[in-house]
């Protein structure tokens, strides 16, 4: 279908599952049992999923096909962000033109910094984005600030020119449907919400999704995956491998800028932390936890990170004392104290304990999890016939790169 | 492995019943509230606490999280009812709010206004909070505004300095109890021209960003009409570790005061290193190099340490206030935390209680209703003595602190003295002032 073959088409048909009933999903829990605080199927936090979802997959491409790990990505979204709010402030709240405006101009930005940082490879490469990104940042945060409104960030004022507004809405929209606008479904103690602004994003998600797919399979992505293995012989055969990776650097460039686009559709102000080192590395812990070169690797591994960001922060110690009330006074102090360094403000380390575990058990990521549990499940349904399977302990073999 | 028995009959039943699922509950979808996050019939009704955990205001979010969950529990009648004992409007009689047990969520704005936005965002889509708290920056303080004002949710800042928190970033759903940087330049200066006289020469070192900014235009416009003169302003970026090469140009620039626009880790980097410069031995035009820090906060005076003694700054409230209303606060807040609170600490539990009074008078949680009660509601017995809650742009005025630290702290808390109280006639200025131009506060959004 789509030109895909079985298996990608198979994981098509899933990743669009997935998107479509993450509202069901994401809220396993009644809404009033203790529970309720772990669902994350509220409308913001499932936009941020698809959102880093897209901006991952990118970021993906570039790293994941050709090894160039580059430490800037967030100024492309922050770029992008800006250019949407811009279109806000001047045309109107139609999210339309501030989405092809915010990957035109992430686009062009890309190709400037990725034609000076390109000349370089490995950790010089990754330094100069850095240094680009970081300095992205500081222009943003005070010298342009006329244009970026600096530390505050770019918002919509109702004194703006907004020309082609007229009687539109006053809130972000597509043609007159406003992204805030929700549809909650109660059924029993559960509840459910479908928000416009989540379709909308996770259309564009499965639509980047499956483009990621093509340029994977495609001779293009072959000769990535060549200049990631080795560089150097295809230079030796007389090959510039510069247009490649120029070209890997702006369309990964070009999805962070949609992925800042479609954050200010949603949310219309764009802040200069956006494009801070921090949001740059977030963006590659989300694809390594994920698993690096894999398709749906990065886009779990930004559920993972926001949905802890967002979950595990807000977990303090009274709804901690509400969880082990059942237990004798002592013992539920002692729980709280035990439990206390790891959620709220200690997010951060749960992340961090979770992320050295994957690192160090699953060097492939949340997909080679996936990957074990799958084969532990067929090397169990198949033990009554041969044993272990691989009693020679052969080598296994490398991991196909969609997988 | 699981084992299927597909039956056409059985297809057809389990597609009935959860065809009849889903339709089922159109029925019960509730009809559209008056406002977001109506609390409605049930009994308890939810704020929003959303204060830095991580990143460089921390403490001062810790702080601000303590102060927040005294001021629930005083609400909800527990512990020794703190503040509510001697502020001026009874409404709140310890017995939650219209009868609803008042609860808290927490969220984490990191300092940033992005991570802030979204911490706010499910506070209101998930847990369905009626009003938001705290916060330690005017950047997060407005991007959070902003938000409210969109969502149709209250918004009672924490600390928030910048002018145009109240001034071009105004909304009408957002309140500010905390002061601004007007307030700090009218207190300060006419103590600065006391103690150090008319004639001195100022050099302004500024964090580059809104804030500095705004910090850096009132304190110069207000030394300025007293008779000093603003040799250079000199903007330093956020965040910057070094500042020796800033420091280095203000010996030879004839200047004698050095006033320093930083605030957390900035102010006390920037101190320390002035003051081992050997500024504050100089002698410059006959007179006594001085250093000022115009907004101080009892967690970065903790952190400046030995270079802050004798430096004059301004706050909005002080535990050493001999008031009522600070000391039934400083024994509550003492009590239970075994210390005493902070200025952003005051102003959060202040906002706190701010807000349930005037949904107790309003006798409803709609934010109109509740943006009616707060407007130009008088009030006393906060810590803050007299104080009004401005309707044209929803700053509070009230008494400021004019502090200066201390040359012999007995203790770690005890590190700051207050020198002055400049009553509110002194700080006080018309809505449109020149600083505050630009903004419109819109009309009140009760959402949904």
């Amino acid at each position: 279908m789509f030109g895909l073959d079985k298996k990608d088409t198979t994981l098509l048909i899933v990743v669009t599952a997935l998107v479509v009933l993450a509202p069901f999903i994401l809220n396993p829990f009644p809404a009033d049992s203790a529970l309720a605080q772990f669902n994350a199927g509220y409308p913001d936090l499932m936009q941020r999923f698809v959102i880093f979802g897209i901006f991952a997959i990118g970021f993906n491409l570039l790293f994941g096909l050709t090894g160039y790990l580059s430490f800037g990505h967030a100024a492309f979204l922050g770029v992008g962000s800006y250019a949407a709010v811009w279109m806000f402030k001047l045309l109107s709240y139609n999210v339309v033109p501030a989405i092809v405006l915010a990957v035109i101009v992430a686009g062009l930005f890309s190709v400037l910094i990725g034609y000076v940082s390109l000349r370089r490879s490995g950790i010089y490469f990754s330094i100069l984005t850095l240094a680009f990104a970081q300095m992205s940042y500081n222009l943003a945060y005070s010298v342009l600030t006329p244009i970026t409104n600096g530390e505050t960030g770019l918002q919509v004022y109702s004194n703006d020119p907004q020309i082609l507004k007229g009687d539109g809405p006053d809130v972000t929209h597509l043609f007159g449907l406003e992204m805030g606008s929700a549809y909650t479904l109660d059924i029993g103690p559960w509840s459910f919400v479908f928000s416009a602004g989540y379709y909308f994003c996770a259309i564009f998600m499965l639509v980047a999704f499956y483009l990621a797919i093509r340029i994977f399979r495609s001779p293009f992505g072959l000769m990535l995956r060549a200049v990631k293995s080795n560089q150097q012989r295809m230079a030796y055969t007389g090959l510039n491998t510069r247009p490649y990776t120029l070209a890997a650097f702006v369309i990964s460039g070009m999805y962070a800028g949609l992925a800042g686009g479609l954050m200010a559709a949603m949310d219309p102000l764009a802040g200069a932390e956006r494009m801070q080192w921090t949001a740059s590395g977030e963006v590659v812990l989300m694809t390594i936890l994920g698993g690096a070169g894999t398709l749906i690797g990065p886009v779990l591994g930004a559920g993972f990170i926001k949905y802890f960001e967002n979950i595990f922060s807000k977990i303090n110690d009274s709804v901690l004392h509400q969880w082990f009330s059942f237990m004798p006074d002592g013992m539920e102090d002692f729980m709280v104290f035990i439990v206390h360094p790891f959620i709220g403000k200690g997010w951060h380390l749960t992340l961090g304990i979770l992320f050295m575990l994957v690192v160090i058990f699953l060097p492939g990521g949340l997909v080679e999890g996936g990957q074990r549990i799958a084969a532990w499940l067929r090397g169990r349904g198949k033990k009554p016939a041969g044993g272990s399977g691989d009693p020679e302990h052969h080598p296994k073999p490398a991991p196909h790169v969609a997988e | 492995m699981s084992k299927s028995n597909l039956t056409r009959r059985g297809v057809l039943k389990t597609g009935a019943v959860a065809g009849a699922g889903v339709a089922l509950p159109t029925i019960f979808t509730s009809s559209a509230s008056a406002f977001t996050n109506d609390p409605g019939s049930a009994s308890t009704v939810k704020f929003g606490f959303n204060v830095p955990q991580t990143g460089p205001y921390a403490d001062e979010g810790m702080d601000e999280l303590r102060a927040q969950e005294l001021a629930v529990e005083h609400i909800n009648g527990m512990g020794d009812g703190g503040m509510l004992n001697t502020f001026s409007s009874k409404a709140l009689d310890g017995t939650g709010l219209l009868g609803k047990k008042v609860e808290f969520v927490t969220g984490d704005t990191q300092t940033k206004s992005d991570a802030a936005r979204a911490s706010a965002k499910s506070m209101i889509e998930k847990d369905g909070v009626i009003m938001i708290n705290g916060g330690s920056s005017s950047g997060v303080a407005i991007a959070v505004q902003g938000l409210c004002q969109d969502a149709g949710i209250i918004f009672m800042a924490g600390l928030t300095h910048s002018n145009d928190t109240t001034g071009k970033d105004k909304k009408r759903n957002g309140f500010r109890h905390f002061f601004n940087a007007y307030m700090s330049g009218a207190a300060l200066a006419p103590v600065l021209a006391k103690q150090y006289g008319k004639d001195r020469r100022a050099y302004h070192l500024t964090a580059d960003y809104t804030w500095g900014w705004t910090q850096e235009e009132s304190i110069a416009a207000a030394t300025e009409a007293l008779g000093w003169e603003t040799v250079q302003k000199e903007r330093t970026p956020f965040g910057v570790g070094d500042y020796s090469s800033y420091i280095t140009p203000v010996l030879n620039s004839g200047a004698d005061v050095l006033i320093l626009n930083h605030y957390g880790r900035d102010m006390i980097n920037s101190i320390n290193q002035a003051v081992q410069f050997g500024l504050r031995d100089k002698m410059v035009n006959g007179k006594q190099f001085e250093i000022v820090v115009p907004l101080y906060s009892e967690l970065m005076a903790e952190g400046a340490g030995e270079a802050i003694k004798g430096v004059y700054g301004s706050m909005n409230w002080n535990w050493q206030l001999t008031d009522e209303g600070t000391k039934a606060f400083v024994k509550s807040f003492g009590e239970k935390y075994g210390r005493p609170p902070s200025n952003s600490a005051q102003t959060c539990y202040v906002q706190t209680v701010l807000y349930a009074d005037a949904v107790a008078r309003a006798g409803s949680f709609n934010p109109c209703a509740v943006v009616e009660a707060l407007e130009g509601f008088e009030f006393d017995g906060l810590g803050n003595g007299p104080t009004l809650y401005r309707a044209d742009d929803h700053q509070c005025f009230k008494d400021v602190l004019v502090m200066k630290g201390k040359e012999n702290p007995t203790n770690q808390f005890d590190i700051l003295e207050i020198v002055d109280i400049t009553p509110r006639a002194q700080v006080e200025y018309a809505p449109d002032h020149p600083m505050f131009a630009g903004g419109d506060l819109g009309e009140c959004n009760p959402g949904a």
